[in-house]
């Protein structure tokens, strides 16, 4: 932090100021689109979701059966690493609680893994205890492919790069290893309210 | 490693260059700027004097090999950081800033190609970074440039992306207009779509890595073309901005 600069002549349009957002974001109204490389369209008969790695017996679902698991409606505000901020928005998906329901491991990190091969790593306690949802619906909709669907991880208290769209499934891991953007300079947590973007924050 | 300066600090700002009724390039001093790779971009910060703050990422618009470091700024009218650094920031200012940032969409000339860059409007800025590194340091790796603007008026970059390729036989620029075109216009007029990209994009044997550049729409329709005309989407890298934000 350089105390004391200040930009000459910038007054700042101030929008969302009243509302109370992380340090450094600003409101956004629309739904601005990020990822590394082409969208990923897998057909629903080809996807399923598994959870993998240091567990007594993996599990996996088809979409027809990830369909029929118990789903929660969530209104959250998201915060993606490139500034923006989106208050309330909806969403429908499963609970990573109901996922791992009847697991048991001794992990304490997972990694989810996706189409398009990326991947993010999280503490295993970021995503359990209704702090972790695959969602597959947005405001009342089926998840559209450009915004992760057919489905993807939604951590609404982490930066939005960790809630990994066209997500496939969880991998229980006895160690943290970091993922695409976490090896590639992006904070290995990400809060933002902490303003954790990248190595060194 | 220490790929990333993640600590603000001030620039000087030496030259502002118009090139575009809505696009100016920030030339800025940085003592002991460490460098950076093609691709990677910078946050800006900008503080009022009551210690409101607004930050906004820029993609760095010059080669590590130029002497300084550029910003290239497209002002979105509704926004709230480019107006100010199109047409309040002036030579003289300090400018805070942090970077260089990003560690994917990035390119140096030993990891060859062919290279394809796909650019829309101000999408075109990382890619010449890239165009600029690689004329730099002498590389002959094959290079197409397929960039789409609005108008004639809009392309950034026109003159220098002509003189580039006119002294490389190894690169070419190929442009298309998507709202208006001059009468003598012989270049494509339309939005990029697949037929074009079939003609632009080599095959996909020859295995091309592809840098693409621009609003989300763009950069959708060509990542789902390329990989529909059998590109790997493995080396198809992409970089988006909103419509809205900046």
């Amino acid at each position: 932090m350089r105390e004391g600069f200040i930009s000459r002549g910038f007054g700042g349009r101030r929008r969302g100021q009243a509302m109370k957002l992380p340090p450094g974001q600003y409101l956004e109204d629309g739904f601005p689109v990020l990822s590394a490389g082409p969208t990923p369209r897998t057909p629903l008969e080809a996807w399923d979701f598994s959870v993998v790695g240091e567990v007594d017996e993996p599990k996996r679902w088809t979409w027809e059966e990830f369909k029929r698991l118990p789903s929660e409606e969530i209104t959250r505000d998201i915060h993606c690493v490139t500034k923006w901020s989106k208050l309330g928005t909806r969403w429908e998906g499963v609970s990573v609680d109901t996922l791992l329901e009847g697991v048991e491991t001794a992990a304490d990190y997972v990694t989810a893994f996706c189409d398009g091969d990326y991947t993010t790593n999280l503490p295993l306690e970021d995503v359990t205890g209704g702090k972790a949802w695959v969602a597959y619906a947005y405001e009342g909709e089926p998840l559209e492919p450009v915004h992760g669907g057919p489905a993807r991880l939604l951590v609404p208290h982490l930066y939005f790069w960790k809630s990994a769209k066209w997500v496939r499934g969880l991998r229980l891991m006895a160690s943290d290893l970091p993922g695409f953007w976490e090896s590639l300079g992006y904070h290995n947590y990400g809060d933002p309210w902490r303003e954790q973007r990248y190595w060194g924050d | 490693m220490q790929l990333y300066r993640t600590l603000w600090r001030l620039a000087d700002v030496v030259e502002v260059v118009p090139e575009t009724p809505r696009t100016k390039s920030l030339v800025l001093e940085v003592p002991g700027w460490e460098g950076h790779k093609t691709g990677q971009h910078v946050d800006v910060r900008l503080t009022a004097e009551d210690g409101y703050q607004a930050q906004r990422s820029y993609s760095i618009a010059s080669a590590p090999e130029d002497e300084r470091l550029v910003l290239t700024v497209d002002r979105l009218d509704d926004g709230e950081v480019s107006p100010y650094l199109t047409e309040v920031l002036m030579v003289g200012d300090k400018l805070e800033f942090r970077g260089p940032i990003g560690g994917y969409f990035t390119w140096e000339a030993r990891e060859g190609g062919p290279l394809l860059l796909i650019g829309g409007g101000s999408g075109v800025v990382p890619l010449r970074a890239m165009l600029r590194h690689r004329a730099a340091v002498g590389s002959d790796v094959p290079t197409r440039l397929l960039y789409s603007s609005r108008s004639y008026e809009e392309i950034i970059y026109r003159r220098e992306l002509e003189n580039l390729a006119a002294q490389d036989g190894s690169l070419e620029v190929l442009h298309t207009l998507t709202r208006s075109w001059p009468a003598s216009w012989s270049g494509y007029h339309r939005r990029i779509d697949a037929e074009m990209l079939a003609e632009v994009a080599w095959s996909p044997d020859e295995r091309p890595l592809a840098f693409v550049c621009g609003p989300t729409p763009l950069v959708e329709a060509v990542g789902a073309a390329l990989v529909g005309l059998g590109h790997d989407a493995a080396r198809v890298k992409t970089e988006r901005f909103g419509a809205t934000g900046g």
